[in-house]
């Protein structure tokens, strides 16, 4: 149960600014992922929490606490990586228990701990195997296994489920998810994978290029974006340009009504967006914000047909029902539900 | 299969590296042995009696060698495993520099650069010296250490001891625990190979020692280049003893690991 803040961390290699400013804070128990493409600065963040490597300037605190002196063998912020994971000269127990032998732990109780967690990883009996023996997803849980049974103040994975095939995925997923509730550990972990985070995470810290982007809940990231590229990462690349003002917004298609409270960009040059799943192809008439498309391409994708569309010159990716029909090149009429549409500032990208 | 693979393993071995030992065996129990005969028509153990006699100074040069052989591969233990590991594992200005540096005494021949060094040597008063041998066959070992060392760092890598650090080990626990049993039987090899290197060393030994010193090769060179093959033969045998006793020992200890090693470890 530890709190966890960043402040202003910087990380610079040479003349490359790996992180930027970074401030976030993490609550007691709570799971975040740092989500980001790779070479986004994710990785050395987690690598100066746990003080494996220094910030150029920022602060690191736990409980309110600066870490930045503190060595990384008394910070008690516990790294998984995702290779190389098992010590191999050692037996499954001796991995478990080896944080606990570091403490000093006498022999018996370190027995019954490492015991203890090779059960809740569902790995029991495994003690005297050795680590070659075990396969992927058993060598992961064996780390998780190493990692928990220290109880540390934040629990770092770094992506950790890169090396695994689908379905054992699923499966650490839930584990993990599982664990980490019921022991209540602040858990922080890196991954590319925007389904990953969205399925695992209390919340998401979404990097580009070492600056925070947006730190936020799942659904913010489709329902809120704050910019069209986090729009982008997120599978929404349906953008229109245009000019709002007050609860409405001209643009080449005409006037659209927002509401005014859901969303925060001033007045003046702004970017229409809704998400695929949320535009209309069949308008209810009463709802209002009905424009003219044209069909480009109908993809039939089992659960639900992919139509692109072109929107006053800006392709659009609409998910409809899977029975629906249009032709290729025939103008149809699809509703912007007035609820769905979100703004993002014009951006030069 | 595997089985006819070891075999045949097995045999290539024998000819290639054994073979060779076993007329050095017999000339060293031969008296007469001219061209024609297939075995020596005269036996003798005389020059046995003379390798094992205080006047042929084997004695001597065995013990020397013996003890060069084993400072030389702790020192090069001591330099050469820090710099393997810098060299493996950080990006700093110069890095292609000191990779160039250490293949260097590989192309050049020692006698050229030990010849510079001997200058050196005698202002700082560490010829005819013990620690001064020491010190001029470090010259050659060290690439080895170094070279065979940073592959075995680079193929280790940094996240176990990561790890560890992470989970409450201090920088000494992890070497312990972590970074020395991983790299162990890396080490074995490399210090194989600084061991038989300071071993073999004739000219450095001759220029830096000299004649203060005496080797095991210093006493084996003049029967070599004189007509006492007997002699010569018995000696080359205590020569080549470490050198297949080591390998026989380590590759016990590789045979549970490495494949390539592993048949060396039923011998």
């Amino acid at each position: 149960m530890t709190h966890v803040v960043l402040r202003d961390l910087t990380r610079r290699f040479g003349g490359v600014t790996a992180v930027d400013r970074l401030s976030l804070e993490i609550n007691s128990g709570e799971l975040v992922a740092f989500l980001g493409p790779s070479g986004c600065g994710k990785t050395t963040t987690l690598r100066m929490i746990t003080g494996l490597l220094l910030p150029t300037s920022g602060d690191v605190l736990f409980d309110n606490k600066s870490m930045i002196t503190v060595p990384t063998e008394k910070r008690g912020a516990v790294m998984v990586f995702q290779k190389h994971l098992l010590f191999p000269t050692m037996t499954v127990g001796q991995n478990v228990g080896f944080g606990l032998r570091m403490q000093g732990v006498e022999k018996r109780e370190m027995q019954r701990r490492v015991d203890e967690m090779l059960e809740l990883v569902k790995l029991p009996g495994f003690a005297n195997r050795r680590a070659h023996e075990l396969s992927g997803g058993q060598q992961q849980r064996v780390a998780l296994a190493r990692a928990l049974v220290v109880r540390p103040k934040v629990l770092l994975l770094d992506e950790p489920l890169a090396n695994l095939d689908a379905n054992l995925r699923l499966e650490m997923r839930e584990l993990i998810r599982n664990i980490q509730r019921e022991m209540s550990i602040t858990t922080v972990f890196v991954t590319h994978d925007q389904e990953e985070a969205v399925m695992l995470a209390d919340r998401i810290a979404l990097m580009f290029d070492g600056l925070l982007q947006q730190y936020a809940q799942p659904q913010d990231f489709y329902q809120r974006p704050t910019s069209a590229r986090v729009a982008h990462f997120f599978r929404n690349d349906n953008l229109l340009a245009g000019i709002r003002r007050g609860a409405q917004v001209e643009t080449a298609l005409g006037t659209l009504e927002v509401d005014a409270d859901r969303t925060q960009q001033p007045d003046g040059k702004v970017l229409v967006t809704v998400r695929p799943e949320d535009v209309r192809l069949m308008p209810n008439p009463d709802e209002g914000n009905c424009v003219e498309a044209k069909v480009l391409l109908q993809v039939y994708m089992g659960t639900h047909t992919q139509v692109q569309l072109d929107l006053a010159g800006h392709t659009w990716m609409v998910h409809s029902p899977a029975h629906f029909q249009a032709q290729v090149g025939q103008t149809i009429t699809v509703q912007l539900p007035r609820s769905n549409i979100w703004l993002l500032p014009e951006s030069a990208s | 299969m595997q089985k006819t693979i070891r075999w045949v393993t097995m045999a290539v071995i024998f000819v290639v590296a054994l073979a060779p030992i076993l007329p050095q065996f017999v000339w060293s129990f031969s008296h007469r042995w001219l061209f024609p005969a297939l075995l020596p028509t005269e036996w003798s153990t005389e020059p046995w009696d003379y390798v094992l006699s205080p006047t042929s100074r084997v004695g001597e040069g065995f013990a020397n060698s013996l003890s060069i052989a084993v400072v030389v591969s702790l020192l090069s233990i001591l330099v050469g495993l820090p710099a393997a590991r810098a060299l493996a594992l950080h990006q700093f200005r110069g890095k292609v520099v000191i990779e160039w540096l250490l293949m260097v005494p590989i192309i050049v021949p020692g006698i050229v650069a030990t010849m510079g060094i001997h200058q050196v040597f005698i202002r700082l008063h560490l010829t005819d010296s013990f620690i001064g041998v020491c010190l001029v066959h470090l010259i050659p070992c060290i690439p080895y250490m170094v070279l065979v060392m940073s592959s075995v760092f680079a193929n280790y890598g940094t996240e176990l001891e990561d790890t560890a650090r992470t989970l409450g080990a201090g920088p000494l626990a992890v070497f312990r625990f972590v970074t020395l049993p991983g790299i162990f039987s890396g080490l074995l090899v490399a210090t194989m190979f600084t061991f038989l290197i300071s071993w073999g060393q004739y000219i450095t030994t001759v220029l830096i020692g000299g004649g203060t010193i005496i080797t095991l090769p210093m006493v084996l060179f003049p029967f070599i280049s004189g007509t006492n093959y007997s002699n010569a033969a018995a000696i080359s045998l205590i020569f080549v003893a470490p050198a297949i006793l080591v390998l026989i020992l380590t590759s016990r200890q590789l045979g549970r690991e490495s494949a390539v090693m592993g048949g060396f470890g039923k011998l």
